[in-house]
């Protein structure tokens, strides 16, 4: 089947360290909330106040090593989506963030070499199918690694809940 | 080839003879949990799918700890929410303010969680069951959500670090200095989608109270799971635990085979390790607290998921009898669980705690997350039995968390500084 939404996207990069934690994401004082728009608000407050005023529709997140390691919360990756994120880009993933991004339709891309070349304010365009990041600014382009098939289906679908519901409709 | 034991539950949950790392598979689940945090985005997705039940009324649990008794008119919307959804679906395992705990406590208490299972819970210290040779994990509400739907999950079968324990701890060295000994080795993301198998002569000589602790804080190494070999401690908690009636199934033992294959093995003298003292903002950031220099403290928490069980609130208690909490520090003491609060009041621990001039709270998540109940305002020091000490995790994102164990905690709300337990006692 084909991927469901955008494939290609154009943004500038935020660049952040390692062990960006779910409470640097969303501080657990804002989770008495589901909206979006709120969760947005506070995206990252603790480490950089700014965040959520500079931020702007598209912008990449380029972290470091083991990125939203923490709690489970789903409001991490929630409140990057809703902040106008584009996708994040990080050298590795903590577990449960990789999964809960797959799930919500976070695109996500897990990429060393761009992680450590890319610099705050460079102008990056990212290829979902391919999973390719091309760097405007230094020229540089970048390989992702591969999703395996069965994260690509979940991704493909738009999210778990929607793959989960064909299944039980018998749709498969 | 052999196979560990997490392999080996994955395998058996998903009808394979074996299963091998990276493998991604479909499981059949024994148990689901949620909390007042994460259940209300896993209730909206699970809307979502249209379905007008769970998968089973008795394998879905519901605690709401983390923000009750509801702290703001918001929080009791959302426990108001997961409650409503509790009584529509008729949960079997919702527990009410009252009957409440801090659910990685309360789910082994209530036997809702056996030797052998495969369980999911929207919290990622979920993995806390480990302890008792179950294979748990840290999920997010999508994820919940499905699993309420269908009694399934999707997982990657994790590479296992093998951590062997040997010889026993010394006097006030507890479950809490091993795991933040290991993080500190490994680092945060040491074992990044991993299960840590904690095996060795040493893991005899520790109470399940300290294997919950351990293997409560996995996950602040990055792993998947942790988990522990089942011997006659774990049944005899799991025989007693079972009492209440809630699972009548009966639970597996699976344990890892010689040959079977480990990414990394790493070894441990439990006699060579000192109590532990983790430094503001990673728990990787540890330090023998012996080595620590008079560092000022404003509050002492002792209690949250990782260290409110009773063998924990009894260290605490030997440490503050007969003492008095430093003029210039909160101490504030949360018993995990109704049951551990009883327990507690029945030992007399209570009465030491509150004539030293401690705080005892109902069991609730709140100050371990910042939540409510002990926030720290701006440029004040906690010592913490809890498990995170990122930037704002209790409060003011320029105040800082110690993490330690409870003697190491008691200890330091006697001194007013951060202190070895034998300086106070």
């Amino acid at each position: 089947m084909q991927p469901q939404g955008k494939l290609i996207f154009k943004g500038k990069a935020y660049k952040l360290g390692d062990n960006i934690d779910t409470d640097a994401i969303i501080p657990a004082r804002y989770l008495n909330t589901l909206d979006p728009d709120e969760l947005a608000s506070h995206c990252m407050e603790d480490i950089d106040r700014n965040f959520s005023a500079q931020v702007e529709q598209g912008d990449i997140i380029v972290g470091g090593e083991n990125f939203g390691c923490g709690s489970s919360r789903e409001h991490a990756p929630l409140a990057i989506k809703s902040s106008g994120v584009s996708c994040v880009i990080a050298s590795s993933f903590a577990r449960i963030f990789y999964r809960n991004a797959i799930n919500i339709g976070l695109p996500i891309l897990e990429a060393r070499a761009a992680s450590t070349n890319i610099r705050s304010g460079d102008f990056l365009e990212v290829n979902l199918e391919k999973g390719t990041i091309k760097n405007t600014s230094s020229g540089e382009t970048y390989n992702s690694e591969p999703f395996p098939e069965f994260m690509q289906e979940i991704i493909n679908m738009g999210g778990l809940v929607n793959r989960t519901k064909r299944k039980l409709e018998g749709n498969e | 080839m052999g196979m560990t034991m997490t392999e080996k539950i994955l395998a058996f949950h998903t009808g394979l003879d074996n299963v091998t790392p990276g493998q991604l598979i479909e499981a059949r689940l024994d148990m689901t949990l949620a909390n007042d945090i994460t259940a209300p985005i896993a209730i909206q997705e699970f809307r979502k799918l249209g379905l007008k039940a769970v998968w089973d009324e008795s394998r879905v649990t519901l605690v709401p700890d983390h923000f009750t008794p509801n702290k703001d008119i918001k929080s009791a919307e959302q426990a108001k929410y997961l409650r409503d959804f509790a009584r529509e679906m008729r949960i079997c395992n919702y527990f009410e303010v009252g009957k409440m705990g801090i659910e990685h406590a309360l789910v082994p208490e209530q036997g809702l969680v056996l030797p052998g299972d495969l369980m999911i819970g929207a919290d990622s210290h979920t993995c806390t069951y480990g302890a008792l040779g179950a294979f748990s994990t840290g999920v997010g509400s999508t994820d919940l959500a499905c699993a309420m739907a269908t009694g399934k999950s999707w997982f990657k079968v994790p590479g296992s670090l093998k951590i062997v324990l040997k010889n026993r701890c010394r006097k006030w060295v507890s479950g809490k200095d091993i795991i933040l000994k290991i993080i500190g080795e490994i680092g945060v993301d040491g074992a990044r989608y991993m299960a840590m198998e904690f095996t060795g002569d040493g893991i005899a000589s520790l109470s399940m109270d300290s294997r919950f602790t351990i293997a409560n804080m996995a996950i602040e190494a990055g792993a998947k799971n942790g988990i522990f070999p089942v011997d006659t401690l774990t049944e005899s908690y799991v025989q007693e635990s079972m009492k209440s009636g809630r699972r009548n199934d009966r639970y597996r033992i699976f344990t890892s085979d010689p040959d079977a294959k480990y990414e990394k093995t790493i070894e441990y003298d439990l006699e060579s390790i000192e109590p532990q003292v983790a430094f503001p903002h990673l728990p990787e950031n540890t330090k023998n607290v012996s080595e620590v220099n008079e560092i000022k403290i404003d509050q002492v928490v002792i209690g949250s998921c990782t260290n409110g069980r009773l063998e924990d609130l009894r260290t605490a208690a030997a440490v503050l009898k007969g003492k008095s909490v430093a003029s210039h520090v909160r101490c504030l003491i949360f018993p995990a669980t109704q049951k551990i609060y009883l327990e507690a009041l029945r030992e007399g621990l209570v009465e030491t705690f509150v004539e030293a001039g401690a705080v005892v709270s109902t069991p609730t998540c709140g100050p371990c997350l910042g939540g409510h109940l002990g926030i720290l305002a701006r440029g004040e020091k906690a010592v913490s039995t809890t498990n995170r000490n990122f930037v704002g995790r209790m409060g003011h994102k320029e105040s800082e968390v110690y993490l330690a164990s409870p003697a190491v905690a008691a200890a330091s709300a006697v001194a007013g500084v951060i202190s070895p337990p034998d300086a106070v006692v």
